[in-house]
């Protein structure tokens, strides 16, 4: 096995390695046990967080997310989700720049309704170019579209990131035909964010030959996401591996897989 | 002094920059950023920028997220 792991090469985004090509989330958990647990079971580098205004009115001893995902362990990626225009997201970036000591690696997200989450293309174009400009690594939250990301690709940014579904939805990916003409031009990391319900959603992604997979929900949500995390970690692994071995050709035959001869039949 | 504090009009006395505004929170040593009229206010500066009245001021932190 060892010298099959030799054949692929690690995850590398803006120049910084990840040992797991599964990248999850902090949200929805019940406490920060159990998103502790989840995420060291998933075995992910990459944790995203998210921003907000502190709540003055609390306890300020109250534990911190990143005590319990601590900033030495995980990468953490804080994302731009609530941002309905440019001009929020670019301005969130720069906040979580300040609360990371200068961390600049980050998720563009620019949503375009409540109702869809589904990303605005135009405000998310130009935040990426500002955040871009600014000395900002940024994964691109995006619609999967191809054209999309190749624009996004060549302003520079480091990973784009199409839904495979709607945010939360859990319905996984829907369109894996446009995922696969992103992916024939990408030259930088693809990873599906958004849609991934189940192990076999993760896997798939994976097998189509995205670099990596970003989820939260299916882990929190499902009623075990200790069990689920795992699931993951091992669903990535096996697309990923699948991917590198390529599958056999689809044929519309049957093809006996037992010699034909030597029945006792015969 | 009136400051818009995270969105809410807050009262207070006897402060004059960020840093004594943050101490004054009880958040000094937290894992925070902070923006000073929508321009971002490094921790190394906290102590050097003085508000005035009517300032806009946002306090950040990480919390679990997608």
């Amino acid at each position: 096995m060892t010298d099959m792991q030799r054949m692929d090469v690690p995850l590398t985004v803006a120049g910084r390695t990840f040992s797991s090509r599964l990248l999850v989330g902090t949200g929805k958990y019940r406490d920060f046990d159990e998103a502790r647990a989840a995420i060291e079971e998933s075995g992910a580098d990459v944790v995203t967080v998210a921003v907000r205004r502190s709540n003055l009115g609390q306890d300020p001893d109250a534990p911190n997310l990143l005590d319990v995902i601590s900033p030495s362990r995980y990468t953490i990626l804080p994302n731009t989700a609530g941002c309905f225009n440019a001009r929020d997201a670019v301005r969130t970036c720069q906040l979580a720049r300040e609360l990371l000591d200068g961390h600049n690696l980050v998720k563009l997200e620019v949503l375009g309704d409540q109702k869809t989450l589904y990303p605005n293309v135009m405000e998310t174009l130009s935040a990426a170019r500002t955040l871009i400009d600014d000395g900002f690594d940024v994964m691109v939250y995006t619609s999967d579209d191809p054209i999309v990301a190749q624009e996004l690709e060549s302003m520079g940014a480091s990973a784009i990131m199409p839904l495979g579904s709607l945010i939360g939805s859990g319905q996984g990916l829907l369109n894996p035909d446009t995922l696969a003409l992103i992916l024939e031009h990408a030259r930088v990391p693809v990873l599906v964010d958004a849609g991934i319900g189940t192990a076999s959603d993760a896997a798939l992604a994976m097998e189509l030959g995205c670099d990596g997979v970003l989820l939260n929900s299916a882990i929190a949500h499902a009623k075990q996401p200790v069990l689920m995390a795992r699931a993951m970690k091992r669903a990535v692994e096996a697309g990923r591996d699948a991917y590198l071995a390529e599958r056999m050709p689809r044929r519309q035959e049957a093809r006996a897989s037992s010699p034909t001869r030597g029945l006792i039949t015969e | 002094m009136h400051v818009l504090l995270n969105g809410e009009s807050r009262q207070f006395d006897d402060i004059n920059t960020v840093a004594e505004l943050v101490e004054r929170l009880g958040l000094a040593g937290k894992r925070i950023a902070v923006e000073h009229n929508e321009t971002i206010v490094p921790r190394s500066r906290h102590a050097e920028t003085e508000l005035s009245d009517n300032d806009r001021v946002e306090i950040v932190h990480a919390i679990g997220g997608g």
